[in-house]
């Protein structure tokens, strides 16, 4: 057909010409990669967006103790972006560091450095400066632990009036009974029988704030919580507390000595003594890195365009309806990974106390060995 | 895992390959699950639920041993 070849030759004429603008150069010293960093890290203030070279944001709190200056504590709007020092202290930009040539090893970007009286960042305040600021993971944090303060006490507070005890549910009831009752009887009943009950806080409390973290840190603009190691740390810390504390006779009995031939005995001892630590360490990581990989692939596809775009602007205008289909489709995954994620910590938390926790099932009998020859 | 630490000390690119490597095993991993639960729903449909509860749980637990390794390429190209 004439039309079809006259397509495909507009495709081959298309594709050559786009070939001719192949040569990427970036404006100045923009890096994509570090332009990533930047949005999943830390930062001493929410920055939305940047408009005529100005940038709007949010300035957080700055709380600093150093042992020669004391206390300092300012807003973060008084460094300019990094262009002032304040009070002997200045926050590092990656302009900054490349313009006056600091290794990048110990100076690192967004970091507040204590200055000398040139104004160049000295290395000690590495040890001697604590930097104690609610940055911007700090207070989403905290925004999220007061939206969930508040929504479960309002929820909670229709139940004890006896709306939705005896009568239907009302109004956001509705949304969170079933949820609660998912967790109570797939996680908590099926894990941990008969003692379930004395968890449920803990399990409940994990999942919701997993959640309520996972679904905030979606919106554009907000820190990624969920995706700091810090944060996922101390969730598998405090759940690696609460299973030491529901272990039991049997648990140690069987690390000490399982049921098993002399010389598997040998093989289990160290798998079952890292085993002790590696199943909460791998909670913690699982978290971080699912949270921190899907905030990195949406990034990366809008950062695409503008990389297309610094081959050829009218390259990065045409493929960028496609790539931000691509983002909004790999946001929607987000959001399932999110549930997906929450529910997976508390029923592994459930599991692993169900295993350090379990009774004796059927030990009366004694233990046969692995092997009857 | 001594292995892993000599991978991480040389160059920067062999992390990246690494972590290309956990999504293959990720993907296989996770596959498998896949075609488990498919065809015990296919065998029992009144089960579903029960199955794909599991599902979820298992496939959670291949990933995080993939992620681990993604991780560890990831510190190797951005150290």
């Amino acid at each position: 057909m004439v039309s079809r070849r006259f397509k495909s030759l507009l495709v081959a004429a298309f594709s050559l010409f786009s070939i001719l603008f192949s040569n990427v150069s970036y404006a100045g010293d923009w890096n994509p990669s570090s332009q990533i960093l930047e949005h999943i890290g830390d930062a001493h203030e929410f920055h939305f967006f940047t408009l005529n070279k100005k940038p709007i944001s949010i300035p957080l709190p700055v709380i600093l103790y150093s042992k020669d200056a004391g206390w300092s504590v300012f807003m973060a709007s008084r460094f300019e972006h990094g262009e002032q020092t304040y009070k002997g202290y200045r926050l590092l930009e990656e302009s900054y560091i490349t313009e006056n040539k600091l290794d990048p090893k110990i100076f690192k970007t967004g970091k507040i450095y204590a200055v000398d009286a040139d104004g160049k960042p000295e290395s000690y305040s590495i040890e001697k400066v604590y930097d104690l600021s609610l940055t911007r993971n700090a207070v989403q944090v905290l925004i999220s632990v007061l939206l969930l303060i508040w929504i479960m006490s309002s929820v909670a507070g229709k139940y004890a009036k006896g709306q939705g005890v005896k009568t239907a549910p009302t109004g956001f009831q509705n949304a969170v009974e079933p949820v609660i009752a998912f967790i109570r009887d797939d996680v908590g009943k099926t894990y941990l029988g008969d003692n379930y009950e004395k968890y449920m806080p803990l399990l409940l409390s994990i999942f919701f704030f997993i959640l309520i973290n996972s679904l905030i840190s979606l919106v554009p603009g907000t820190a990624n919580v969920a995706g700091n190691i810090a944060f996922t740390g101390m969730l598998g810390i405090v759940a690696f507390f609460v299973i030491m504390f529901s272990t039991n006779k049997h648990y140690w009995l069987h690390i000490i000595w399982p049921p098993v031939p002399h010389g598997v005995k040998l093989i289990m001892w160290p798998v079952e003594l890292l085993g002790i630590f590696t199943k909460p360490f791998a909670l913690i990581i699982r978290l971080f890195a699912n949270m921190i990989s899907g905030h990195v692939i949406i990034l990366s596809f809008i950062i695409l365009i503008f990389i297309f775009g610094a081959m050829n602007t009218a390259l990065g205008w045409g493929t960028s309806p496609f790539f931000i289909a691509l983002a909004v489709f790999i946001y929607l995954i987000e959001i399932l990974v999110a549930f997906i994620q929450a529910y997976i910590f508390a029923a592994l938390t459930a599991v692993f106390i169900g295993l350090a926790s379990e009774g004796s099932h059927g030990h009366a009998e004694g233990h046969d060995d692995a092997v009857v020859i | 895992m001594m292995l892993m630490i000599t991978l991480l000390d040389a160059q920067p690119g062999l992390g990246a390959i690494g972590a290309g490597f956990a999504a293959v095993g990720a993907g296989i991993g996770i596959g498998l699950i896949g075609k488990g639960a498919v065809e015990a729903i296919a065998r029992q449909p009144e089960a579903s639920n029960d199955i794909r509860a599991n599902m979820i749980l298992t496939a959670a637990l291949v990933e995080g041993v993939a992620l681990l390794a993604a991780v560890a390429g990831l510190l190797a190209v951005f150290k």
